[in-house]
């Protein structure tokens, strides 16, 4: 067992963990936010994804000691009290969703294609999020929400 | 996942020495590869031992003639590096395009060589451009590191610390993608180099190797449209669900002729 800190959504944690436990089952089990999905145990779906400073990562495929003195931002952390995020709010005007398990991993992955692609065109957003997948396959309205979402972060308030 | 206890040394020193004491330590670097193993319950360490925020193996650095990248560096440093495109643009491409984003945020150059994946693609652009691994022991050619499908010429407890490249404009890397996983059914790097034509096949089932049929083919004045399958051993492939030994085969001719006309 380890003790240690992290910042999540701006909020220090001091926790204790087992070292084997994973980043997403600290954060859902112990911090009890539930928004980043387990959806493979492979890798390769990208329910789990959330930011590690300030980089989408896949929370499954990190231990969670080794986000020891990290800020972590999670789905939980966008919205300001009832006010949607951008990217949130651009899903939702886009219907970028379908049965919604995906989601949160979409919009962190987005926060992330829109912080290097300031504003990506559909192909762009296609190539950046091949490492989240929809079993829905509702992938045209995530994309167009994306490609939606990061023009309305550039724009002025 | 079993039971493993995790150590993030704060030094190279410590790093190996904590290996040292622990037969059943692993190191794990960005982890991209090593952590779903873990989790599908196919290793069972004892100690992981972090070398991802060592600052030894940290950094990307202009040297004589090329580039050094520490081993350490994410996939997504590599392919953002202006310094790397400067010097050798195929790497920064190859780098941008290995998983996803999220697995080139946290995977790294140095756990890409040391893991040896038979379908990585880091391997080929090592070989094919004649990189040098510098390790904690030593320095090694990328031609006598690479030994096989998921083998090395590490010795137990030795840890890669950097990889140096030549400086190269004319180089280009091209991966056929498994449609479904999007991973390298079979990827092919071409360089010229000052010393002749080189190219690297990885993907072909028991580890990367140079296609060097095809090498002497176009140094001896052949052209790229004359190179087929026919001068490639069949040997160097296998064949698994995602396809035929002999498609892979075929593959890798097509896509090793993209390469070179891209390059030419």
């Amino acid at each position: 067992m380890t003790d240690m800190t992290l910042t999540v959504n701006g909020r220090e944690h001091v926790v204790t963990v087992e070292d084997r436990t994973l980043l997403v089952h600290l954060l859902r089990d112990q911090l009890r936010l539930t928004g980043a999905h387990v959806g493979c145990d492979t890798s390769q779906c990208g329910a789990c994804t959330v930011h590690v400073d300030g980089k989408a990562v896949k929370s499954c495929t990190m231990l969670a000691v080794q986000a020891q003195g990290c800020e972590i931002l999670t789905i939980e952390g966008l919205a300001q009290g009832r006010e949607l995020h951008p990217m949130q709010a651009a899903f939702h005007e886009h219907h970028g969703l379908q049965c919604g398990f995906c989601t949160p991993g979409m919009i962190m992955m987005a926060l992330d294609i829109a912080r290097r692609h300031p504003s990506p065109d559909a192909a762009t957003v296609r190539a950046e999020l091949e490492g989240n997948l929809c079993r829905c396959t509702g992938y045209h309205n995530i994309v167009k929400a994306v490609v939606a979402g990061a023009q309305r972060m550039g724009e002025p308030a | 996942m079993y039971e493993l206890a995790y150590s993030r040394p704060a030094s190279l020193a410590d790093a190996l020495a904590l290996l040292a004491e622990d037969e059943g330590a692993q190191a794990i670097s960005g982890g991209q590869t090593l952590m779903p193993v873990l989790r599908a319950r196919l290793a069972m360490p004892s100690r992981l031992v972090d070398l991802l925020k060592l600052p030894e193996l940290a950094g990307i650095r202009a040297v004589d003639g090329g580039i050094e990248i520490g081993a350490a560096t994410t996939h997504a440093d590599v392919a953002a590096s202006g310094e790397v495109r400067a010097v050798l643009p195929a790497l920064a491409d190859l780098a941008g395009g290995i998983g996803d984003p999220a697995i080139r945020h946290r995977g790294t150059i140095g756990g890409s060589i040391a893991n040896n994946d038979p379908a990585a693609c880091y391997p080929s652009a090592l070989l094919a451009l004649g990189a040098s691994i510098t390790t904690s022991q030593r320095i090694l050619a990328a031609e006598d590191f690479f030994t096989g499908m998921f083998s090395t010429a590490l010795e137990p407890g030795e840890i890669v610390t950097a990889v140096r490249f030549p400086a190269c404009q004319r180089a280009r890397y091209i991966k056929f993608r498994n449609p479904a996983s999007r991973f390298a059914l079979v990827g092919a790097f071409a360089a010229q180099l000052p010393s002749g034509t080189r190219i690297a096949i990885t993907g072909g089932g028991h580890g990367v190797f140079r296609w060097r049929e095809a090498e002497a083919h176009l140094d001896s004045g052949g052209t790229i449209d004359a190179i087929t399958e026919d001068m490639l051993d069949l040997a160097h492939f296998t064949g698994d669900l995602h396809g035929s030994a002999e498609y892979r085969h075929h593959i890798a001719a097509v896509i090793v002729r993209r390469a070179l006309t891209a390059l030419a």
